[in-house]
This record gives structure tokens, sequence and C-alpha cells, in this order.
């Protein structure tokens, strides 16, 4: 019986069993940042314990960090007090630190792969629930809460209990204009917000097969929306030729071994899933949210359902959202006006999603009133954006280009959303005050469907917009 | 010596909802400190105050729930961010258990392991007890984890929990880091295993 990459980075990785069943799994890489590991170095001085395996630990520093003027001390002393935090904690225990200006901070999640950390096989564990990103390296990675961080700063272990696992695939050709930003929000609407619930999330089929390694990036991330623990795609030649070179990437004789190494993780042909489901590609249109779940999505031409439409039990989450968000049943989610427009996120905010909007924002102009922001993911993709003369294009069209950071998705620093302004964000996360503001309110969807709105003033249909496609 | 959740008796506040997110439990920008201290007054900050941090109508400011120790709460409790601050706050609130119908996976596991019981009952049973403490909010819920029931008036409804989760709590091994610690040379070996990042140059 053959088995899946889950079952077989599991079992690479499972130290023993503990006495109430759960499994001790072995954390190949360990990743840290200012927000969830001060706590967690207190438990552990508290304990007179050290970090057991700090060559396994890597620290950065983005939920707090301003993206307009990064001059030390910040302006807010709390956010000043989380960074000295983390440097003094690293500095203690020798974890390296990709600190501000060191060419390799950024959002954890766009770093990892970057610097070539994040490798297929690994198991990855991080005080953030958008670890499951790593996963497009068939990797098996996930969000812990601040007592496991503890755990693995002091073992290197975590208790774990083994997910069931649902494959899901997406077949045939993603039409113009469609990313995996809209895959994924089509997968949560069909799936729900709850429907992982206990699941380990397969992507495969061939539309993921064919897409590149960011692509792959931007779906596991959001597995954690569907109520998944983890996401994950089998390693191939797309995997290896994004690690090959890359700072941390195995190098010489041990780049074959390694490559040899990550095959040996993907699924087996028989391997048995819990659960499979099929999606077409052709069926997936650019996607936005209406509500306050990330499930709460329809295809841009699409109504925002009426109550009856909806199963019974989605009705009450349904009337809220409505309320909250303004908007009423049967109504066109086109033209719906925008204030703010975001592009950035460990969702979206990686090289590939900037070239993309790039490519069809030159020679447009953002509406007059809409307030739109660039925060790219990390101070390599800022730099190669320069290069490349992305961030000029940004700016022309009116976009303030900003410093890297996770910025308004969670609005931890300066940049959050006023009053109920409405935002288009390429973030992942549209629940009620997510962006800062107890009222503001937050429509998902892909990066150049974000350009497309700021151009616009409203939700629009980028393929219109921009002429994709038609 | 930790802790053993054998029997939780309390009073019970009706918190209705689906799918209620970390960030409403607890809004990001009060993680914005170095400890957990003090997390207990943020809770459902938003929903329960105002701008001008005025008190708005919600279950956890009504005087008949005061001094509620277990929460109520519906389905996908807990979804979204893997902050543990939320926990946190609801266990700093003074709560010592939740009964829902279901939990996010992140949320579930954080608050088993700060000794902190999530328990499911089954819709019909969750839809009884919300009703029953609506119309007397002075009723004694009992959360038995040893017989996996909750009791309520003249109700026994039973409950469903992770086993291993259900044992942790039972026997007072809801913190694992001690067994954890105790493989020690194990974790030497599979540290030389197991290939890790090493920057080149």
């Amino acid at each position: 019986m053959g088995r899946t990459l889950y079952d077989k980075v599991w079992e690479a990785h499972e130290v023993r069993k503990l006495r109430n069943g759960q499994s001790q799994l072995f954390i190949d890489l360990h990743l840290l940042h200012e927000v969830t590991s001060p706590q967690a170095f207190g438990m552990l001085k508290d304990l007179g314990l050290k970090v057991r395996f700090p060559h396994r630990t890597f620290a950065t520093v983005d939920h707090i960090v301003p993206t307009h003027d990064r001059t030390e001390p910040f302006q807010d002393p709390l956010a000043q007090a989380m960074l000295e935090a983390l440097r003094e904690n690293t500095r203690e225990h020798g974890i390296p630190f990709f600190d501000l200006g060191s060419g390799d901070q950024g959002i954890v999640h766009v770093i990892g792969p970057q610097l070539g950390l994040t490798q297929p096989g690994m198991t990855i564990a991080c005080g953030d629930s958008h670890t499951s990103t790593h996963g497009a390296f068939g990797a098996v990675a996930f969000g812990i809460g601040t007592s496991q961080v503890r755990d693995v700063l002091a073992t290197q272990t975590l208790a774990a209990k083994k997910l069931k696992v649902r494959r899901i695939n997406v077949e045939g050709r993603l039409g113009p204009g469609v990313y995996a930003k809209d895959v994924i929000l089509h997968i949560i609407r069909h799936l729900g917000v709850k429907g992982g619930l206990g699941y380990a999330y397969e992507y495969g089929g061939s539309t993921v097969e064919a897409m590149d390694m960011e692509s792959r990036m931007t779906l596991c991330n959001m597995s954690i929306e569907g109520g998944a623990r983890i996401g994950y795609v089998n390693p191939d030649e797309t995997t290896f030729a994004y690690l090959e070179g890359r700072p941390y990437s195995p190098k010489g004789p041990e780049w074959e071994e390694a490559k040899r190494r990550w095959l040996s993780f993907r699924s087996d042909p028989d391997a048995p899933y819990d659960d499979v489901v099929t999606f077409r590609a052709e069926g997936i249109a650019p996607t936005v949210t209406w509500g306050i779940t990330p499930g709460q999505a329809i295809p841009i031409d699409g109504r925002i359902p009426l109550l009856e439409e909806l199963p019974e039990e989605e009705r009450a989450v349904a009337e809220e959202a409505l309320a909250y968000m303004g908007f009423k049943p049967g109504q066109p989610i086109q033209g719906v006006t925008v204030q703010v427009a975001f592009i950035g996120s460990c969702t979206n905010a990686r090289l590939s999603d900037l070239r993309e909007v790039a490519r069809h924002l030159k020679g447009h102009r953002v509406k007059k009133g809409v307030r739109a922001l660039v925060v790219p993911g990390s101070e390599w993709v800022a730099m190669k954006a320069e290069e490349e003369g992305i961030a000029e294009v940004f700016r022309e069209a009116g976009f303030e280009w900003r410093m890297p950071g996770c910025s308004m998705c969670l609005a931890m620093n300066p940049d959050r959303l006023e009053g109920d302004e409405l935002c288009a964000s390429s973030s992942n996360r549209n629940y009620k005050g997510r962006m800062g503001s107890p009222r503001g309110r937050t429509v998902l969807m892909s990066p150049l469907m974000v350009a497309a709105a700021a151009i616009a003033g409203e939700i629009a249909d980028a393929r219109e917009v921009f002429g994709i496609g038609r | 010596m930790l802790e053993s959740f054998t029997v939780i008796r309390g009073r019970a506040v009706p918190l209705r909802g689906e799918d209620i997110d970390t960030d409403r439990i607890l809004p990001a920008r009060f993680m914005k400190r170095l400890t957990f201290e003090g997390l207990g007054q943020y809770l459902f900050y938003d929903e329960r105050f105002d701008e001008g941090g005025n008190p708005k109508p919600h279950p956890l400011n009504d005087p008949k729930y005061q001094g509620a120790t277990i929460l109520l709460v519906e389905a996908g409790f807990g979804s979204g961010s893997s902050r543990e601050h939320a926990p946190q706050a609801i266990k700093r609130a003074g709560f010592r258990a939740i009964l829902g119908e279901s939990f996010a996976e992140i949320f579930f596991g954080n608050a088993t392991a700060i000794g902190l019981p999530c328990a499911s009952l089954a819709p019909g049973d969750l839809a009884a007890l919300f009703q029953a403490v609506e119309e007397n909010p002075s009723l004694e819920v009992e959360i038995d984890l040893v017989n996996k029931e909750v009791r309520f008036g003249d109700r026994v409804a039973p409950l469903s929990i992770r086993e291993e989760a259900r044992e942790a709590l039972t026997e007072g091994l809801w913190d694992p880091i001690g067994e954890l610690l105790e493989a020690g040379e194990l974790l030497d070996q599979f540290d030389q295993r197991l290939p890790h990042p090493r920057r080149a140059g």
C-alpha cells in the first residue's frame, strides 16, 4: 500500500509515541517572529532551559514593522520593545536573525522560501497560522501557539496528532487573469471555512502541477482559511528549479543527493486518501469575498447570495456579514466603491505577484480618492522590484511604495483602515476588524484585481480594466 | 504538578455566532506586548466596547452572566490566526472551559496546552444548553471529562473531545514539556540524522 507525502514525512520525524497517544514530532526548521516568541522565551527562562538546536531556528521581524519610516526608535514604543526583545533573545541563544536592513528581512513566510530555508520533506513550525505556505515545497509546515514555540525552542519537537489527508485535484487550464488566489478562494468557497477541520490538504492535478512555486505558495498559504492546518504540493522539477542556488539550499554533491531524498517523499500513486475532491480550472473566475469569512466568496461577475439560496447553517453568518459590510442580498459585487487598495501580505507580496501587476499597470492611474499601497514581502523583493523598474511602475500609477512587512493585513503597525473604509486587499482574511478598524471592511482578491479596483475606484473585473483575454 | 480537569462546574455565558475567529476574540493590536499579563480585559474588545471605549450590549457585559466560568459557543470557534493570546485572554478573563460544536485546529491545541478544556456537544444538545442558559442564567452546568458528559438541569448530554486531549486534561498532563524533554539523547540522534539549512559561504 502506498503512502502520502504526509505519512512519509511524519514517519521520518516521529521521535516516539507519548503516553497519551500523541506523537513527539521532530521539527527540522523553526521560524520565529517578534509577536508570538517573547512569551515563549520568557517561559524558557522560567524553566531554566536553553534553545536546544539554535542551528534549526531562524528569526525575522515582520508584524509590527512600520512600512513608511523605519527609523529607530519607532514612534510606537511597544513595537520597538518587541523588536528589541527579539534581538536580545536571538543574541542570547545564538539564533540567526534577519534584522531590518540586513537585506534578508521580510515576512517570515516570504523569506523562508526565498532564502532556501524551506525544503521538501521538512517539518516546519512557526508561531503563525500561515506557516502552511511552506507546504508548497512538499514540507509539512504548520502554525503553532506560543506554548508550542516554547516546546520547539526547548526540545525541537512538538506533541502532535496525525491528521487525515484530503487530496484536492484542480484539473485543466486557468483562464487569462485568473490566479492561484482565485483558485484557493474558489476551493474555500466550495469546501467551506470549516471543511478542512481535521485534514491536511494535498493539492495536485494538472493545474497545480503547471503552477510556478509562488502560486503554489499562495494556494498553500490559505489552507488555514479553509480550516486545514496544513496544505502541501508534492515536490517536482519546478520545486527544484526554484530552490537551486538559494543561499541555504544544498550545494555541490549535496544538491543531487538532496533532490533524490526530496523525490522520495512524494506521495505514491496508490497512496490512500481519506477524501478526494476535484475542481475544474475552467470553472474558476476571478473570485472576491463579500462577507466576513474567506468562504463568503463569489465570482467577480456574480451577485451577493440571497439568504434563501444558502444552506440553512450558513444563513446566520451571512446575515451578520451583510449587516457588517453594508451589502444587500442579490447585489452585484462589481461597482462597490473602495477607499483603500492593499497589495501585500504573506499570501501575495512576492516578486511574481508584483511583476504580474506591473505588467498590466503601466499607463493606468489610481482613481482620485483611493489610498493605494504596495508593501513588498521582503527586502529582497523590494530590491529586485526597484532594479526591474516594477516599483517605478507602481509609483507612477499612484501607488505608495512601502517598505516590507505584514502591514495592514493585520494592522499591528501604523497601516490600518479608518472608520468603515472598504479595502480591496490581496491579503488572506476579511474578518471583522482585521485591518485595524473595528468597522473596517475587507474584500479579498488577487493582486491584479486589487490593482483593477484601485484604478476603477470600485470593485471591478481586472480582465475588463486591463483588457485581458477578451 | 499541573491541575487535573475532571469535573468543571459553573455557570455559563452563551456567545452565539459561527466561525468566530481569533481576531474577534482578541484583536491584533492588543498583541503588542511582551507577556500574556492583563489580556483578559481585552477579550472580544471590539464587540464589547465602542470606539469611545463605552460598553456595548454583549453577553460578556451582561450583569446576569457575570461570574460565569464556562464559555458557550457554536461551530468553528477560534478559526484564523494561531495566536495563543486568544485562549490566554479567555482563560485570564476567568473561564475554565469552553463548550461548543466544533473548534479550529490550532485554537483547540493552544487552549488544551494551557489547561483550557474545549469540549464538543451534538448540535441538538448544544441548542438545548444555549436555550436553558438564556432562560436561566444561574443554571449550574457540569462538564464531566471523566464520564464524557455534560449535565445541566435534568439533562445529561454526551460530550466529545479528542481522546488524547481528554486524557491529558484529566491526568494533569496537558503541558507536554516535561514529557518532551524526557526524549533526551534521542533528540540529538534526530538532529544528526535530519538535514538542516546551512548558508553557503
